[in-house]
């Protein structure tokens, strides 16, 4: 894609995920996010002379299942290495991490952008522990009179996962990192809540002119930790490399940062000053082998990806939007195949769930998985329009009473008298008053104009509170005025 | 209790202790004393926990008093090398830079000695983050040789080879990385093992260079040297790198007969270098042990000579990044500074001593990109070939002799000019840390009045072996009964 003046952009990211273990990847201690300062931490993951780390081996499932569903090779010899470097967050001045070989080798994933799809290949993915977090009494570093280092998240294991330098546009990278999200999600490895920073997101942007084929210089953006965030760095980047480009300078590689505040990236080192991580293989810590029946075992574990769910809502009848809705995230999805099991029409379960149940979660502001109407309660409501019991029309009002007591719908239609009148006899009756009071429109009708009928019905409506059948009114009142 | 009783090894106070004829309290008090007695010349402690091993000594005796069965090692006074961590007790490391760390959690070897219900006496004195072989390089103190207190102890075990060399401890425990057991336990005349990487946990050991680095018994006899063997070894969850194997009752192995045993001598243990006395002195131990019916022969280990260079590159490279926590953030000693980079900066410049920062520069220096492969990477290959040596040798031998070290203790300041000088002097050790084998030092003779050592290296967790050879060539030796004349002294000073 042409970004500006004849360029075309060339992006790779690199994801920063925190798995959701219960505990650190090296110690015991609880990844629970918050918590007062350095309260989760022991000596392990403080970094305290004398102590040793033991990898915590849900932690090696976890990226080994986030590894499959990427699509990845699981490589059945990987260790782990020292990247070295100061920083008072980093309690060893080093990171233990995967250098030379990740337990997740080659994979990649589709995404679909205007209608096109695209494979995004994935280089790589690797364990490694987070570091701490420095708490600056100012604004910045630089502002502050003093810092204190908060090391609950030092050890929180994470999974970096580099993809190819195989992005065009910004629309691409977005549905890159919506798609890979969605599948973090949906195999649970991650909770993904990328406002306290359990994903974070280092983009690697370049420009070259269209038709070239070697790559241009590029620039790596660090710690973006929304999608926002990322669509606006590229922005920016983007537009001011071509600036860079047009006045016949050079692009310089080097480490930027994104002030949010002001919407721009700034330099954070150069390659000249570029940290030379001194990486060698972790002594502390033994190679980890991978058999395969470890990875199948895991295999086993995972879930139906969105993929094949919005193919399966497919075939049962939902359009490719109404799927792609539905499946977009796990919550929902899972919300939906649950109240399926009840109600098979998939169809009318969508609208429902897009519609009706979408409008009040998000008028409350509640998650789908806090929803109070179960899935089954959904389902029952649905069964007893099917029935007749009730009309569409009156279980709009039903599904809100349902919303705001948490009662099912036979007990609210029991208990507001809302079953639909079905009795011939009634209904008659009340046809024959509504005719008398209407003589005008009896005659329209009789004189050929049709849509006199609806005004008819209306009224019966009407006289019913709403809760005439329908269908029964329309054949009666038409035997009636035949 | 009887003047003598303090030379008396750990089995000999432990029956003394089980018939009630000393009681723990008593027996920890005449170390106490002692220590008193005997520190202002030797420096072997850094620290000195009179109350705590009086409670842990009253406790011993309580039990015993209630007619309790004592365990091997239960109520006998003992000390730790300072580089491993004590709950509560200042651990220094022999630096600056944690003159005010005190640990609050055991090491692993800590609590297990503790279990095992022995008396800790203090910490004793080694060279900064075990980095040295004269103990010259602790921040500290200069601990002298009991043998001659112009000499040095040898390191870096240095304060926990004459801690038992002059009877100030029952026990002690050192770091072997390469000889840090072994060489000072040849220039004290005492018994060191450096068992096989991974058959004692490393955690809470702080750490020098973790894959060379293993901790280990210094005692009087080797009887006790086995027992304290299987009170500290044995896999730990807590150490990664820690072995899952079998462990055997080592005093099991302490039989008087090597007939038929093959010893292998590789000849380069025995190059430029070596003092030709120690060397006459190791071929003596050599006949007494052929004499005793074993089948001795020369082997090679060819690339020895690459040991040194390997040695150095790997355990300052591990080193470096070991020691890059202390930065004056979360503990120990803290330089003031304007940002958080001079704060680094300083708080390293005045914390570690010159022998550790040269470590630390040679190792950076050695991961540096562009001089990985040429160093690190080829010391590992090195490395392996080593090991593959030592496997080929013991496809024909079950044990490897050769003299500890190439001398006998030196004076102060001899070496210390010279570095280089100082690590050559390590050939005869670093190559076993290198291949993670075991190996003992035991008493072997004199040399102008100075104990030489005699090292038997053996295959993978063959400790047992190693024990076996040591008790026979013990059993009809008698260097190790002897004891240094000025601690005699002292001892007879003390008494008055």
């Amino acid at each position: 894609m042409v970004v500006a003046n004849n360029y075309e952009m060339v992006c790779g990211l690199e994801v920063h995920v925190e798995l959701q273990t219960k505990t650190k990847i090296f110690c015991g201690c609880t990844t629970e996010f918050g918590g007062e300062q350095n309260t989760h931490v022991c000596p392990v993951c403080l970094g305290m002379p004398g102590a040793l780390p033991v990898l915590n081996r849900e932690v090696v499932n976890y990226a080994i299942k986030a590894g499959l569903a990427l699509n990845c090779e699981i490589a059945e010899f990987s260790k782990f290495d020292r990247k070295n470097y100061f920083y008072p967050d980093l309690s060893k001045n080093y990171q233990t991490s995967q250098f030379d070989l990740p337990i997740c080798g080659k994979g990649g994933l589709e995404i679909e952008v205007e209608g096109e799809k695209k494979w995004i290949g994935i280089t790589r993915a690797h364990m490694e522990e987070d570091a701490g977090k420095l708490v600056h009494s100012g604004e910045t570093i630089s502002t502050s009179n003093e810092s204190s280092v908060d090391y609950n998240r030092a050890g929180v294991p994470l999974l970096e996962i580099v993809s190819e330098p195989d992005m065009r546009s910004i629309p691409e990278v977005l549905a890159y990192l919506e798609k890979l999200v969605q599948i973090l999600e949906y195999t649970e490895v991650s909770d993904c809540r990328l406002e306290q920073g359990s994903v974070r997101f280092d983009v690697n942007v370049s420009l070259r002119p269209v038709g070239e084929i070697a790559l241009g210089t590029r620039t790596e953006t660090k710690n973006l930790n929304s999608f926002s965030s990322v669509r606006r760095c590229m922005e920016y980047e983007v537009a001011r490399q071509a600036r860079v480009l047009d006045a016949g300078d050079k692009v310089i590689q080097e480490t930027r940062t994104w002030d949010e505040g002001r919407g721009v990236t700034l330099t954070l080192r150069s390659k000249e000053e570029a940290h030379d991580y001194r990486y060698f293989p972790e002594p502390d810590l033994t190679p980890l082998v991978i058999d395969r029946e470890w990875v199948e075992r895991i295999r086993k574990t995972l879930p139906e990806l969105p993929g094949a769910r919005r193919a399966r809502l497919q075939e049962l009848g939902l359009s490719a939007y109404d799927a792609g809705v539905i499946t977009q995230a796990k919550a929902l999805s899972d919300y939906f195949d649950a109240a399926l099991i009840h109600y098979g029409d998939a169809k009318a379960l969508a609208n429902w769930v897009m519609g009706d149940l979408t409008r009040l979660l998000n008028s409350n502001q509640c998650q789908v998985a806090d929803s109070p109407i179960s899935p089954e309660r959904l389902a029952e409501l649905l069964v007893i329009i099917d029935k007749g019991t009730i009309s569409g029309k009156i279980a709009k009002s039903v599904i809100e009473e349902m919303y705001s007591t948490s009662k099912d719908a036979q007990t609210i239609v029991k208990e507001k008298g809302l079953a639909q009148i079905s009795d011939e006899g009634a209904l008659l009756g009340i046809i024959d008053n509504v005719l008398a009071a209407n003589p005008q429109s009896v005659e329209d009708y009789r004189a050929g104009k049709d849509r006199a009928i609806g005004f008819l019905v209306g009224q019966i409506m009407k006289a019913t509170k709403g809760q005439a059948n329908p269908g029964l009114v329309n054949q009666l009142l038409k035997e009636k005025l035949a | 209790m009887a003047t003598g009783d303090i030379e008396k090894s750990v089995s000999e106070l432990h029956e003394l202790l089980a018939h009630k004829d000393i009681s723990s309290t008593e027996l920890t008090q005449t170390y106490i004393d002692r220590i008193h007695n005997l520190e202002p010349d030797l420096q072997a402690y850094l620290m000195v926990l009179e109350d705590q091993a009086l409670a842990q000594a009253a406790e011993v005796d309580r039990k015993i008093a209630q007619g309790g069965v004592l365990s091997s090692l239960e109520g006998i006074p003992m000390a730790m090398k300072d580089n491993m961590c004590t709950e509560g007790v200042r651990t220094s490391c022999g630096s600056k830079m944690l003159v005010n760390f005190i640990p609050p959690y055991n090491a692993t070897v800590t609590n297990r000695l503790q279990a095992a219900g022995t008396i800790l006496l203090g910490k004793l004195n080694m060279d900064e983050f075990a980095m040295g072989s004269s103990t010259e390089n602790s921040y500290f103190a200069k601990t002298r040789n009991p043998w001659d207190l112009e000499y040095v102890p040898g390191g870096s075990s240095g304060g926990a080879a004459v801690a038992v060399a002059a009877d100030e401890a029952g026990f002690s425990l050192g770091s072997d990385t390469g000889g840090s057991i072994r060489q000072p336990a040849a220039f004290c005349g005492v018994v060191g093992m450096k068992p096989t990487y991974g058959a004692v946990s490393r955690y809470g050991l702080i750490a020098y260079a973790s894959s060379l680095d293993q901790i280990g018994p210094l005692t009087k006899n080797v009887r006790d040297n086995a027992l304290v063997m299987n009170a500290i070894a044995g896999h730990d969850p807590l150490d990664s790198t820690s072995v899952p194997f079998e462990k055997p009752d080592y005093t099991k192995f302490l039989v008087n007969d090597i007939k038929g045993l093959k010893i292998g001598i590789p000849r380069e243990y025995y190059g430029e270098g070596i003092d030709p006395e120690v060397a006459k002195g190791i071929q003596s131990g050599i006949q007494t042990l052929i004499d005793l019916g074993a089948e001795v022969s020369e082997c090679s280990l060819p690339h020895t000579e690459y040991a040194i260079p390997a040695y150095y590159l790997i355990a300052t490279a591990e080193a470096s990044s070991n020691l890059a926590r202390y930065d004056g953030v979360r503990y120990g000693y803290r330089a003031e500074s304007e940002d958080v980079l001079g704060m680094f900066k300083s708080t390293r410049s005045e914390g570690f001593g010159p022998e550790v920062k040269r470590r630390i520069m040679l190792g950076t220096y050695a991961l540096s990109s562009g001089y990985y492969d040429a160093y690190y990477l080829k010391a590992q290959k090195v490395r392996t070939l080593i090991k593959q040596d030592f496997d080929r040798a013991f496809e024909k031998f079950d044990v490897l002799l050769s003299p500890t070290a190439p001398t006998p203790a030196f004076k102060f300041g001899e070496k210390s000019a010279n570095p280089l000088a100082m690590y050559l002097s390590d050939i005869t050790t670093v190559p076993i840390n290198l291949a993670g084998i075991p190996a003992i030092s035991i008493p072997a003779g004199f040399v102008k009045g100075l104990p030489i050592g005699m090292q038997l290296m053996g295959k993978p967790f063959a400790e047992g072996m190693l024990y076996r050879v040591a008790y026979t060539f013990e059993q009809n030796t008698n260097y190790h009964t002897l004891k240094p004349s000025m601690s005699r002294e002292v001892l007879a000073r003390g008494s008055r």
